[in-house]
């Protein structure tokens, strides 16, 4: 019911993102959504790409922090107020969220976000009928 | 103004007489009391006798910081424990402290050598000093109370922290002499300024500075700022506290209680004596101390002595400036800081690559330091991907930080391989202060 998503934990300083998406761009990665959590010192990149597993690997031997973390990718159509009915329904349920981001793909909106509850969310996803994608099906949208 | 002319202004003969007679003495002390210096003596085929004058002191054994950690906490104690009233500690490098006892005799000479100081900065009876060195085991803050109370000054035991209220004390009690670090009383008109007092409110005509290098650039902002004359006061708790050396008037080196503590220079490398005049690390013998005494103890202090009759009428041997470390100790605010101490701590944290750099600015008169610190890639594998833990590694190094080393740190968490690989490990420092 997730995706893979790298984090990768990068200086604030010029050159250190560019290493990264070098090193995707020479695996033939494609990237599909990305975004930065900053401090003064220091960030988080997040990055959803086709091949996670193999970009991962490839990152964690160019000697790079990375991680890889299953989120949730909710599809929503294209209209005002859909993502707010769909976090109200987290909200409702108590459930938590680390952090959000969201793209438009091929016309429809998609949420990313990360939760410590993954069941109940679930839960919350499938009693919803929420439209989420899976791994399997991520590289198929492209 | 001298207070003890008899002393400070001797003929070279009488002191190296003096010094002769308290040298045989002293060794003659250690070899029959403390075991590690017969031991030392014996090594090298030397008896008390063997020593007669100043000259022969170049045959002794040299004592190390490292000596003083081996005979941890009382080794090099040369008297019954009785004998001792006060003990004092100086940061440890990896775990021991320094300890430093002293009898009756040596306050005494303490608060005798701290008020030759007082007197040569023109301090007086009818002054009051506010004394804002750390009062504790740091031999700042009792070492110069007990030297401006000998003197007959009051003192005012302000210490450090407080500041708003010892600059209100300042004004208000009219407090006319002020010793403590050339950085906290830069950090002290910036105190001042926040509170709308000038210079022109307060009767501060004179300081006594010391605890850490400064530059005439400081000396002068000092001034300026309060309105007074800055004078320089050096000492080292092994060999005693303040005032192992004090300005005069002509300020051309400070000069040495040379009937108490004799200075060498030595050549680090070939531990060679060197002539006068030349830069090298600065050697200090304790001829009459009874607690703890030290033979030619190397201070790691980068000096340079000269001799010659001074203008203020004072004939004992000057020292220059300090002009850095033969090793790698760092001073930040006051208080001596080893690179080691702070690699023992991040060696302790998982978490932390042994890979480091410390970075010292001086911010707003103040000394910053910052330990930058590479993560371990395998850590952040483990599936974490929020800022939360990094925060929370940060702040765990903080505090472990300032418990190790008394004085907080700014911690900064690297990516791993990205800090510099470094052969020697002087490199791993980076001190932006600009003593020199």
């Amino acid at each position: 019911m997730t995706v893979h998503q790298l984090s990768v934990f990068l200086e604030n300083k010029s050159g250190t993102l560019v290493k990264v998406l070098k090193l995707l761009k020479e695996a033939n990665i494609q990237l599909i959504a990305s975004t930065i959590a900053d401090t003064a010192e220091y960030g988080i990149c997040r990055i959803i790409c086709s091949e996670p597993t193999c970009a991962y690997e490839i990152l964690k031997n160019a000697g790079i922090a990375v991680s890889l973390a299953d989120v949730f990718a909710i599809q929503l159509d294209d209209v005002p107020g859909r993502a707010a009915d769909a976090i109200e329904i987290f909200s409702r349920e108590g459930i938590s969220i680390a952090y959000l981001y969201s793209f438009l793909l091929k016309g429809k909106g998609v949420l990313i976000f990360r939760t410590d509850n993954y069941e109940k969310a679930k839960e919350a996803i499938t009693l919803n009928n929420l439209n989420f994608i899976a791994e399997k099906d991520l590289s198929k949208l492209l | 103004m001298i207070w003890n002319e008899h002393k400070e202004c001797m003929s070279r003969e009488q002191m190296r007489e003096l010094q002769g007679k308290r040298l045989h003495k002293l060794v003659d002390i250690l070899y029959h009391n403390v075991p590690f210096y017969r031991k030392k003596l014996q090594d090298a085929d030397i008896s008390p006798d063997d020593i007669l004058s100043i000259d022969d002191i170049v045959k002794l054994p040299f004592t190390t910081k490292q000596d003083l950690r081996d005979n941890y906490p009382f080794g090099l104690q040369a008297c019954p424990q009785s004998e001792i009233i006060r003990i004092h500690a100086s940061t440890g490098t990896t775990g021991n402290p320094t300890i430093v006892g002293y009898t009756r005799k040596d306050i005494s000479i303490w608060s005798e050598c701290m008020a030759r100081a007082l007197t040569s900065f023109g301090i007086t009876k009818e002054d009051r000093v506010s004394v804002a060195y750390g009062y504790g085991l740091f031999t700042g803050g009792l070492g110069a109370h007990y030297g401006v109370e000998n003197l007959g000054a009051s003192v005012i035991p302000a210490s450090t922290g407080s500041t708003e209220k010892h600059v209100k004390l300042i004004k208000d009690l009219g407090i006319t002499g002020i010793a403590c670090t050339p950085s906290y009383a830069l950090y002290l008109t910036e105190t001042m300024n926040k509170l709308g007092i000038t210079k022109d409110d307060i009767s501060l005509r004179v300081g006594a500075f010391g605890a850490e290098p400064w530059t005439d650039n400081m000396r002068h902002e000092i001034e300026n700022n309060l309105g007074i004359k800055a004078y320089n006061i050096y000492g080292l708790s092994e060999i005693m506290g303040p005032s192992v050396s004090y300005e005069c008037e002509c300020q051309h080196g400070s000069h040495i209680n040379e009937d108490h503590f004799y200075p060498e220079i030595i050549d680090p490398e070939t531990l060679k004596p060197l002539p006068y005049g030349q830069q090298g690390e600065l050697v200090f013998t304790t001829l009459t101390k009874e607690g703890m005494p030290l033979l030619r103890y190397r201070t790691r202090d980068l000096s340079i002595l000269y001799d010659g009759q001074c203008e203020c009428g004072r004939t004992n041997v000057r020292m220059g400036r300090i002009m850095g470390r033969s090793d790698d100790m760092l001073i930040i605010r006051g208080i001596n800081v080893f690179p080691s101490q702070i690699e023992s701590v991040l060696l302790s944290i998982p978490e932390c690559a042994p890979h480091y750099q410390l970075i010292v600015d001086r911010v707003n008169n103040l000394d910053v330091l910052t330990v930058q610190v590479e993560m371990r890639q395998e850590y952040f594998v483990s599936g974490f991907d929020t800022l939360t833990p990094i925060t929370t590694l940060e702040n765990k190094l903080k505090d472990k930080l300032k418990s190790v080393l008394s004085i907080s740190a700014k911690v900064q968490i690297k990516a791993p391989n990205t800090l510099t690989r470094s052969e020697g490990k002087s490199k791993l420092i980076i001190d932006n202060r600009k003593i020199e």
